[in-house]
């Protein structure tokens, strides 16, 4: 496996919808392996149009998409599953077996691993999300929270290379969304890339470290998330704002607070900083 | 007595061993913005469906003690006659979709009300022009994003303008400015038209700046309740029950534990900047002086 090529090229990018919508015009970026990307933007700005071009779920209109320098229209779902992972927004749109074990081992048998492999993987991804105990459990029955767990874990058994999660903390409380990012995050320093569809800008603060900012179907920012958390112009015209926490730094610029702050913990640190005068 | 009552009210599913809803003393005032937040399954939503008679009416299951909605007994009460007190915005805005396009579904609930078609177009072009969907009349459900569908739910319950407006929350797939727009048009109702407004939101930030009282629900249970201020500036309370308060209270917090400020914890963006910039002043004078 090279890592020098991307593991994601976008070039040009543009979809067109049957009614004539046009959800991306003429996106082009890279994903490198190892990254940790946030994706946000107001509603219908083409977030979920990009991220199903990386698994094959939608074609380009015009441009093209390679995913491991192989042109996305010259495979099928099931090739790209092995190097993409996508957990839906709504995760029941894509549970359909009657046994959390039966629905993480439903993608590796659909791909032909012998019983003993898909036995490991499914061990392997319930033990990673901390899901065991739910095993035996029906995912339907799981709660909201759990079943976005059980979304993850069959994903995960495709030991795909790229983990894309679109908008996982709808319909969780704090601490369960915070459980999730904490999850991705250590994906991530297990080396899967991460890419996470959000409107939680808090979360985008503290967890990623790449933000692309979607605006009528293009990429208007592309930057660390304290970069694109300074540009609050640009992204007040988006209906986005940065965090809380962010915007009081930037109201007390003037007692000498940078803009950039991303989590409770640097402004804390930053005041105190400013306090002792060093 | 309160526009909602419940009165030592508990609640199970006929299947369920567990109670969903113990022992709910709740009292609300007409004009009141209630929030109401919790872990998931602390029992938000059943809470809310016992207000427009879903429970007992559509649910089999076993009741203790009373909830009064206008007055109405909702035992008592069909839905039907609860609709004219309450209108309800679902949590799964796909499970209330009853419409083929944006149209069809927003003026649903007012034509079954019999309202003359002026009114209806009145209504409806206000509550299109609210959630910022005036472009997306004729869309099917299926050809908008889950952020579209839950601005369509919120419209569809707003042109009702009902006395009394249940939204379970309303916000999760917004973009931070939806977010905002939401509650702040919701606030505007509550004061103009002295809509009762109560709201499942795990959002501190914007309950912080709307809403009257927060009720904590845990295990069916309401584990506190409060005025707003009182409630989210409580950090050590809140600590492991699944609510955040704002981050600038969680800032604020920090410093008072250090002795760097003291007093009751600001909630709001504004009041915080104001007592931290003062901070900062003082001691950038004591450092000179």
């Amino acid at each position: 496996m090279s890592s020098s090529h991307p593991i994601v090229k976008v070039e040009e990018l543009s979809h067109t919808f049957p009614d004539a919508t046009k959800a991306l015009e003429g996106v082009s970026l890279e994903i490198h392996r190892g990254e940790f990307i946030g994706i946000i933007g107001q509603n219908g700005s083409g977030k979920t149009t990009l991220v199903k071009h990386f698994n094959g779920l939608l074609k380009p209109t015009k441009g093209r998409v390679l995913v491991d320098s192989i042109d996305t229209r010259e495979k099928t779902i099931a090739d790209l599953s092995t190097k993409i992972g996508y957990v839906f927004q709504n995760p029941d749109h894509q549970i359909s077996q009657g046994s959390t074990e039966a629905e993480l081992a439903f993608g590796p048998r659909n791909i032909g691993l012998s019983a003993v492999e898909i036995e490991a993987r499914v061990e392997e991804a319930l033990r990673s999300v901390g899901i065991e105990h739910l095993a035996k459990r029906h995912p339907l029955l799981t709660s909201k929270g759990e079943r976005q767990l059980i979304a993850i874990a069959s994903v995960l058994t495709m030991k795909p290379e790229v983990i894309i999660v679109d908008e996982p903390t709808t319909g969780q409380d704090k601490r369960q969304s915070r459980q999730t990012m904490n999850l991705l995050a250590n994906l991530n320093r297990a080396g899967h890339t991460i890419i996470v569809i959000t409107h939680d800008m808090s979360l985008v603060a503290e967890h990623t470290r790449r933000v692309l900012v979607f605006h009528k179907g293009r990429v208007i920012l592309d930057d660390s998330p304290g970069k694109v958390f300074r540009e609050v112009d640009i992204l007040r015209e988006t209906g986005l704002r940065p965090p809380q926490i962010t915007r009081l730094a930037q109201t007390l610029q003037a007692c000498g607070f940078p803009q950039d702050i991303l989590s409770v913990k640097e402004m804390y640190n930053e005041f105190r900083h400013i306090m002792t005068g060093s | 007595m309160g526009i909602i009552e419940f009165k030592n009210f508990s609640w199970k599913y006929e299947s369920s061993t567990d109670w969903i809803l113990r022992d709910v003393n709740l009292s609300v005032e007409q004009g009141e913005f209630l929030a109401i937040t919790g872990p998931s399954g602390s029992g938000k939503t059943t809470l809310c469906q016992c207000l427009n008679g879903m429970i007992p009416h559509s649910h089999p299951g076993v009741i203790k003690g009373e909830v009064y909605v206008s007055g109405i007994r909702v035992r008592d009460a069909t839905v039907r006659q609860l609709c004219d007190h309450v209108a309800m915005m679902f949590q799964d805005p796909e499970s209330q979709f009853i419409g083929m396009s944006v149209e069809e579904e927003i003026v649903f609930g007012p034509e079954n009300l019999n309202l003359p078609r002026e009114e209806i177009d009145r209504r409806l072009n206000w509550a299109l022009r609210v959630v910022g969907m005036e472009k997306m009349l004729s869309k099917a459900p299926y050809e908008l994003s889950g952020g579209q569908k839950q601005r369509v739910a919120i419209a569809s319950a707003l042109v009702m303008l009902p006395k009394i407006l249940v939204l379970d929350e309303p916000t999760s797939e917004l973009d931070p400015i939806g977010k905002s727009e939401v509650f702040s048009v919701v606030s505007e109702l509550r004061r103009d038209r002295k809509m009762t407004i109560i709201m499942v939101e795990h959002e501190t930030e914007e309950v912080a700046k709307y809403a009257d009282r927060v009720v904590l629900l845990e295990a069916g249970r309401i584990l506190a309740s409060g005025n707003t201020e009182d409630f989210l500036s409580d950090v050590d309370r809140l600590e492991g029950t699944g609510v955040e308060p704002p981050q600038v209270t969680q800032f604020a917090h920090l410093l008072r534990k250090e002795g760097l400020i003291s007093g009751k914890l600001p909630i709001t963006l504004e009041s915080t900047r104001q007592q931290i910039a003062d901070v900062v002043r003082s001691r950038k004078r004591a450092l000179i002086t």
